[in-house]
């Protein structure tokens, strides 16, 4: 088979539909990462006028332009769609679209999850301009403090729109982060050891493992602050035995590491770029890995700084305070390891590095400003102020803007296989840069002179006319230059001036391909014994469309790809992927009926929605079964590989310890909830305890220690070549009893409405019997499995991710159930 | 503050410029050590430890301790308004106007009404925050009588930007009028 003849024949097997109609069954990384960075600089430009918007009106002193009650609507969309919709789905899209790339594989491990997680963000952010354009936005600012976002003080849909449209584009968050972390910990080419990686997938990686960390108290918080929105759950009213604190731990546990979460992506497109554009390799590549994973760690544990003024007892100010400056440390390794790159090697000045250059210079500011506000006693005063808005304007326009608008020069012609015609580019970054710091600057100035945050209007005799002026004028300097990087990326894409491969001589794996990017990526893939696969061996893209590498002769229809063993980076598995498909934009399109019948308070179609997702994901998983055994299968190079259905750790199981991981920090979230309100809220204790009941309490005992050993037992069973169906029917009768038991508890609860004891006791239990209900569902699927012949001594990788479920419903059933019957019983 | 901050800018400036410059030695120049561990860790850490130091101490000053000529005043905000009550005077309940004496240290005990406000006299001290439920007590003294410019600094919907107040720092002899309540 020759190069051609194997493109035609893996293009076939490969290709999403052709014309508009591919968009919506793609699965495709490349189409699916295209379509995320499109949709998040959309959403950026809208983003971008809102500020415009923001700074006409603060152009002059008692300005008319906006009322307050559209002023406060722009300043939170502002603010909620550059964190939310642009942010964070562009580091998504430049993941989706790069990792398989430059890892060197096919695909990513979960496409359709690719897909589904793309319709979410899509939806969610569309219910977020739909608000928009009917006036009805969110508009208690971007961090929506209760009670102001409560029922009382903003009674309209507003706040409903902020809260669940967020909640519903978190899903693509997760749904991402799962996708990556697994992909980078198991898809890479072979003999890409850890110590091989790219430095962006390190940091890529912790990104994800961060989102899948930080997320869920942010998700957590909405949740409670719906359902005490909607049914008078008093979770965060301090009368009633709740706390408006609670809200603003769980924010900022969220809140803080999500700087990081944009800033780390961003210094992983820098630490890729720098080197090639200073001809060199990176500098301290293990201590930059190091500096992240610590950078990581850290943010975890500052969050109170967003909370210096709401009277934090002194010890902990100081604890915070020197987190706080102590995580400035990493960061300057960082900036140093990469100046120290740039002396090692030869700078030149393309556009991407007058980008870079826009970096350093304005984070470094931003950084310095940074440990100004980590100090106390500074905090007291610049907090609120237009200081802190200028502060994380240069932390997140300099630590992440200026990277990726770096990273779109560099792999635009990659993406479109052309080369820049116009030079339009250059005079754009000037605009921006100049106009950028013009418009933060004055707002440094503005704030030390005393200009609170989010105010509509000012009064001439605060004497801050004119630096809000020049802010202004800068402000509309600064959208120029965008919008004229907007048309050189568009001029770009239009003409057609064929590039070079390779344009940068870069040494990683995304340049040894044809550009643009064929649906399959590679036509065989690489072994790695080097960083830069490249500069080892500048002619590999030939070699690998010659089928040289592995998986190099297509076999039957299948998409197929290998992953390997986490740290040694040898080959464990053989994938084959599903193909193009509509189910995840029709699983999105129903999960969106779910959260739209909870804005709209529809509340009869919210089960029929559940129970439509049930359905579909039933259908979505059932498909990936074989009714036959599959023999190892050869990789080339005399390697043969077992089929990842055929292990016990399947990509699904590592997919499931992941998403594990989100779901047991949303839990522990919860129950750091509890544990707050009962020992730090006013308002405690409760007028009535929990009634313990030694049976239900017993009921759902048993049930957690059945299900796991009946999970083990159908398992070792099914490993000897025997019927299962006994031990799978146990667990499912172990799930029950748990269900039955957390069902109980939530009956029996004191009022939720009267004190948030009862309110947090219900939560918890029906967090205990959704488990229960899912744990049902899972080895329901597994007795049809095995029923319909699908699983055999071989075909037994269903066993360990249901077991893996099973596990994790029962320990968090224990606890659930110890948390409402514990107290009473020790009384 | 500032001047160390423009200091360590001007540091990292200078290095990024000197890496264009033209040079025959390449590769040389790459040490880990002086990059990552000198400046990258050692530097940062010293420089931090003093500022932390410094702050920490300067927290502690303001901390409201003991003392036997304080004034305590309560501030209670509600939208959109601040009503302040006297510990000397207890039926005393004066509307956005914050009466207090100069060069004694004056305890202000903050609640809220309704929704969290933030209590902050620039030229008196730093913001503390109204949290529903809770008590928060701020240190504030003013050198001199005179008049002082008093903000709402918690976002809390329409009308926030006109959330203000004034604190009136009076002499003794007019504090004393004031406690006789011969001053409205």
């Amino acid at each position: 088979m020759n190069a051609l003849e194997r493109h035609r024949k893996l293009t076939t097997i490969w290709a999403s539909e052709k014309g508009f109609k591919g968009w919506f069954s793609t699965v495709n990384h490349t189409d699916l990462g295209r379509m995320f960075l499109v949709t998040a600089f959309f959403f950026f430009i809208i983003g971008g006028l809102l500020a415009m918007l923001i700074r006409v009106q603060l152009a002059t002193p008692h300005s008319a332009f906006a009322g307050p009650e559209i002023y406060n609507q722009i300043f939170t969309m502002h603010g909620t769609i550059m964190m939310f919709l642009f942010a964070i789905p562009t580091f998504e899209g430049l993941a989706i679209y790069l990792l398989p790339k430059i890892l060197g594989t096919r695909d990513l491990a979960f496409p359709r999850l690719t897909a589904y997680g793309y319709w979410c963000y899509a939806f969610g952010g569309s219910m977020m301009l739909v608000a928009m354009v009917f006036g009805i936005a969110p508009n208690g600012g971007w961090f929506m403090y209760p009670p102001l976002s409560s029922a009382i003080y903003s009674p309209g849909i507003n706040t409903d729109f902020w809260l669940i449209g967020i909640t519903f584009v978190e899903i693509s968050a997760i749904a991402a982060a799962v996708e990556i972390t697994v992909s980078i910990l198991k898809y890479r080419a072979p003999g890409m050891s850890l110590d091989k990686m790219p430095i962006f997938a390190w940091y890529a990686l912790i990104t994800a493992l961060m989102i899948l960390t930080g997320f869920p108290p942010l998700i957590l918080g909405s949740v409670l602050l719906e359902v005490e929105r909607a049914f008078g759950f008093p979770f965060f009213q301090a009368d009633l035995g709740g706390d408006s604190l609670l809200w603003q731990h769980l924010f900022w546990l969220f809140g803080h590491p999500e700087v990081y979460i944009i800033f780390l992506p961003a210094a992983g497109v820098i630490s890729t770029i720098l080197p090639v554009m200073c001809r060199t390799t990176l500098l301290g590549y293990g201590w930059i890995v190091a500096a992240a994973l610590a950078l990581a760690f850290l943010s975890f544990g500052l969050w109170v700084h967003h909370m210096f003024t709401t009277g934090i007892p002194h010890m902990g100010l100081a604890f915070f305070s020197a987190a706080s400056t102590l995580v400035a440390v990493p960061t300057g390794v960082q900036i140093f390891a990469w100046i120290g790159t740039m002396w090692k090697g030869r700078p030149e000045l393309r556009l991407p590095m007058l980008h870079l250059l826009g970096f350093f210079f304005t984070f470094v500011i931003g950084g310095l400003t940074g440990v100004m506000v980590a100090v106390v006693p500074f905090d007291w005063q610049a907090h609120d102020t237009a200081f802190i808005t200028a502060h994380l304007h240069y932390v997140l326009f300099g630590g992440f803007v200026f990277p990726i608008f770096a990273g779109i020069y560099y792999w635009l012609p990659h993406v479109t296989g052309r080369r820049r015609f116009f030079r339009l580019g250059e005079l754009a970054f000037a605009l921006v840069f100049i106009g950028f710091h013009v418009t933060f600057l004055a707002m440094h100035w503005v704030g030390l002179l005393g200009q609170r945050r989010r105010i509509p209007t000012y009064a001439p005799e605060d004497g801050w006319t004119a630096i809000n002026l020049i802010s202004s004028v800068g402000s509309f300097v600064l959208a120029i230059g965008i919008g004229m990087i907007l048309i050189d990326v568009i001029l770009h894409v239009l003409t057609a001036s064929r590039g070079r491969r390779n344009p940068w001589g870069a040494g990683t794996l995304e340049w040894a391909m044809p550009t643009p990017p064929l649906a399959y990526n590679f036509a065989s893939l690489p072994h790695i014994t080097s960083r830069d696969p490249l500069v080892d061996e500048p002619d590999l893209a030939v070699q690998l469309a010659r089928g040289e590498g592995y998986l190099g002769t297509p076999r039957n229809t299948w998409r197929e790809t290998l992953t390997v063993d986490i740290a040694s980076g040898k080959p464990d598995m053989h994938v084959i992927y599903p193909s193009n498909t509509r189910l995840p934009i029709l699983m999105s399109a129903v999960t969106g009926v779910f959260f739209v019948s909870l804005l709209l308070k529809f509340y009869w179609t919210v089960p029929v929605a559940v129970i439509g997702v049930a359905l579909l994901v039933w259908r979505w998983v059932w498909g990936l079964g074989r009714g036959a055994d599959l023999a190892p299968l050869s990789i080339g190079h005399g390697i043969t590989l077992p089929n990842a259905g055929m292990t016990d750790r399947s990509p699904g199981w590592w997919g499931s310890v992941f998403l594990l991981t989100a779901n047991a920090t949303f839990f522990g979230s919860l129950l750091f909830g509890f544990a707050f309100l009962w020992t730090v809220a006013p308002g405690w204790p409760p007028p009535v305890w929990f009634d313990p009941s030694m049976t239900e309490l017993g009921a759902g005992l048993s049930g957690a220690i059945i299900g796991p050993i009946a999970m083990r037992l159908a398992k070792s069973v099914n490993g000897k070549g025997r019927n299962s169906v006994t031990g799978a029917t146990m667990a499912l009768f172990g799930a029950i009893l748990i269900g039955v038991a957390c069902a109980a508890m939530m009956w029996r609860t004191p009022s939720p409405v009267d004190h948030a004891y009862g309110a947090t006791l219900f939560v918890l239990g029906s967090y205990g019997l959704f488990h229960a209900c899912l744990a049902m569902l899972m080895t329901s699927f597994l007795i049809a499995r095995i029923v319909r012949g699908f699983t055999s001594a071989v075909r037994r990788a269903e066993f360990s991710i249901i077991g893996l479920w099973v596990d994790y419903t029962s320990v968090i059933g224990v606890l659930v159930l110890l948390a409402a019957h514990l107290p009473g019983v020790l009384q | 503050m500032l001047a160390g901050a423009g200091l360590i800018f001007a540091l990292v400036m200078v290095l990024l410029l000197l890496a264009f410059r033209p040079r025959a030695d390449v590769g040389d120049a790459g040490d880990v050590r002086v990059w990552v561990i000198g400046l990258g860790l050692a530097f940062p850490m010293a420089v931090l430890a003093a500022l932390l130091a410094y702050g920490l101490v300067i927290g502690e000053k303001l901390l409201p301790l003991a003392s036997d000529d304080v004034v305590r005043v309560g501030a209670q905000g509600r939208l959109s308004t601040w009503s302040f009550t006297y510990a000397d005077v207890p039926n005393r309940r004066t509307q956005d106007v914050l009466h207090i004496p100069a060069a004694r240290p004056v305890d202000v005990s903050i609640t809220t009404a309704d929704v969290i406000h933030s209590f902050w006299v620039p030229r008196l001290a730093g913001k503390l925050d109204a949290i529903p439920g809770r008590t928060n007590i701020l240190r504030i003294e003013a050198d001199l009588p005179g008049t002082y410019h008093g903000v709402s600094a918690e976002f809390s919907g329409t009308g926030y930007d006109h959330f203000t107040f004034t604190v009136i720092a009076h002499d003794a002899e007019d504090w004393d009028a004031f406690l006789n309540e011969d001053i409205e």
